[in-house]
């Protein structure tokens, strides 16, 4: 659609500057503030330039949570894209069975977050709960409490039970959009299923595969609730992702200066990913026409 | 076609296991939860819930919850709106540059606006009120209207906006009365995203209230916590966490797909 040139048009918009002003500039630019200051009350601070960011970046600690955050998002995306394709692929397409599938994978998406953790919690102990018990049942030791393994399995698998259903819905719709003819002609032409799917089916998924690898990475890169429920961060530090680490530091320590220092390299890493995210699937598609 | 089917029902047994379990100890007596393994309740009992629905301190949980997503599906619509509209049908000094900024808020851990937040509204005495809560949500709530608004916006043709101006309707009329019609199934699944990403959101809703406004799943955390574990009322208020979303999502069925890809299919 061609757009008109109209610089009126920013009254239309000034309600939600003004709003997201509020609620985001006025917040991070007091983040920027604590970032570089010591602080030990309201009159007594100090300018410390750097080196809240020097303490940071070099804590050890902190680089592991970033190391268990980056295996855990890349895990969870190489999981649950995949699997939300197939199960798009396996829905039936229309009428009464497509509604009702659709609500039924839309359900865990509505589920506040700590919630999804005490659901987890009470399916996945090994004395009470469902899944715990048939694990053992299988041979495996297995408590989520005790055995990192165990824990980082769980926080996996919940997860992958929590977001797929959203792939999975995003995918299902771009199918929907591809044209009837786009089949016939395949039909016509011999295509196995597999040549159907690679070559109209998944090029066609671009724009909806994009908008899941980005949501989803930011999400789970963001992850604080879920695991915070289920395994409190432990056994240990095993299960504790950046989130949790930066809300011990703000508001369990009240390490003001530090905490901000983290919190703008915590975005910074966010918008860098997404950019390379956004920039290489652009790429991709760009590829020659099928 | 055989394994996709499998495929398919052992991904939705998958997603009700969990789901069921949690009903299951609903219905449960503490007693029964912790001394035998039964895949169903031996003493039916509602208890759990009674426990909830007669507890102010436990339902007004989920009120003070259901007003602050309300307040916050109400502003974020209102604001998107119009702005959504300028993005779809015009070309403005920073455009671009703007809507860039408004989706990198979506992407800001809300760890971050944690302290500031609390700062924030403590200062101008908002602490502790629903409204605080909804503005918060504001945060990830209005740039995802405005995207999936755009979204739905755009497809309507532009040819409808110029009759309609030819025609002598002013701007809010053509807006209110033509255009809002034409674009209500967008509006219902962006309603239904406000509703869902402020339900579910317990981190910021938690740090910004206390007692008045306290949402449900924080009231949870803490009495479980202070009461040893009770189980089957954990269990209870769970389930009852995920009446509203189901109904709301009864409600949008036939959108689903469409807004999931938000209205850019």
């Amino acid at each position: 659609m061609t757009k008109t040139q109209n610089n009126r048009a920013w009254f239309l918009v000034l309600p939600v500057v003004v709003l997201v002003a509020f609620s985001a500039i006025v917040p991070l630019m007091t983040v920027v503030n604590y970032s570089v200051q010591d602080i030990f009350d309201i009159e007594n601070r100090v300018f410390v330039g750097s080196e809240w960011y020097r303490e940071i970046l070099l804590d050890d600690g902190l680089q592991k949570a970033l190391l268990r955050q980056l295996v855990f998002s890349f895990a969870i995306l190489l999981i649950e894209i995949p699997l939300g394709i197939a199960v798009a692929l396996a829905m039936p397409s229309r009428g009464r069975w497509a509604s009702l599938t659709l609500v039924v994978l839309a359900l865990p998406l509505l589920i506040p977050w700590n919630v999804v953790g005490t659901i987890w919690q009470i399916f996945g102990r090994a004395d009470i709960g469902l899944g715990g018990v048939l694990v053992t049942m299988l041979g495996i030791d297995y408590n989520y409490a005790v055995n990192p393994f165990d824990a980082w399995a769980t926080v996996l698998v919940m997860d992958v039970w929590h977001w797929t259903s959203l792939v999975a819905l995003l995918c299902f719709s771009g199918l929907r959009a591809i044209p009837d003819a786009y089949f016939q002609a395949a039909r016509i032409d011999g295509a196995s299923n597999w040549a159907v799917f690679r070559h109209i089916q998944l090029p066609k998924l671009k724009n909806v595969l994009l908008i899941a690898v980005l949501l989803r990475f930011m999400d789970s890169f963001m992850i604080y609730s879920e695991p915070f429920v289920l395994t409190g961060g432990g056994p240990g530090n095993s299960t504790t992702f950046l989130s949790q680490t930066l809300a011990r530091l703000a508001v369990g320590q009240f390490d003001l200066g530090p905490a901000a220092a983290f919190s703008l390299i915590y975005f910074l890493i966010i918008l860098l990913f997404c950019w390379l995210f956004y920039t290489t699937m652009m790429q991709l598609g760009r590829g020659p026409r099928v | 076609m055989k394994a996709r089917h499998l495929l398919l029902i052992g991904y939705v047994i998958f997603l009700m296991l969990p789901l069921y379990w949690l009903l299951n100890m609903s219905f449960k007596t503490n007693e029964e939860i912790l001394g035998a393994f039964t895949l169903f309740p031996n003493e039916f009992t509602l208890d759990n819930y009674r426990v909830i629905l007669t507890d102010p301190s436990w339902y007004m949980g989920y009120v003070n919850s259901i007003i602050y997503v309300t307040l916050n599906t109400v502003i974020s619509l209102a604001v998107a709106l119009p702005a959504a509209y300028a993005f779809s049908r015009y070309t403005f000094v920073g455009d671009k540059h703007l809507f860039f900024w408004l989706l990198t808020n979506r992407m800001a851990p809300p760890a971050v606006f944690l302290l500031p937040f609390f700062q924030l509204y403590s200062s101008i005495g908002l602490f502790d009120t629903h409204i605080a809560v909804a503005l918060a949500h504001c945060l990830f709530n209005v740039p995802l209207s405005v995207w999936i608004l755009e979204g739905f916006m755009s497809g309507v043709p532009k040819e409808i906006d110029e009759t309609a101006f030819l025609d002598g309707y002013s701007f809010p009329r053509f807006f209110l009365t033509i255009f809002i019609p034409l674009i209500r199934s967008g509006i219902g699944v962006t309603a239904f995203f406000c509703f869902m990403f402020s339900w579910v959101e317990l981190l910021l809703a938690r740090t910004l209230t206390s007692v008045n406004a306290k949402p449900i799943a924080a009231i949870m955390t803490r009495t479980v916590s202070a009461s040893g574990m009770d189980w089957g009322v954990l269990a209870a208020a769970g389930a009852l966490t995920i009446v509203p979303g189901a109904l709301v999502i009864w409600f949008v069925r036939n959108h689903l797909a469409k807004g999931f890809a938000l209205g850019r299919v």
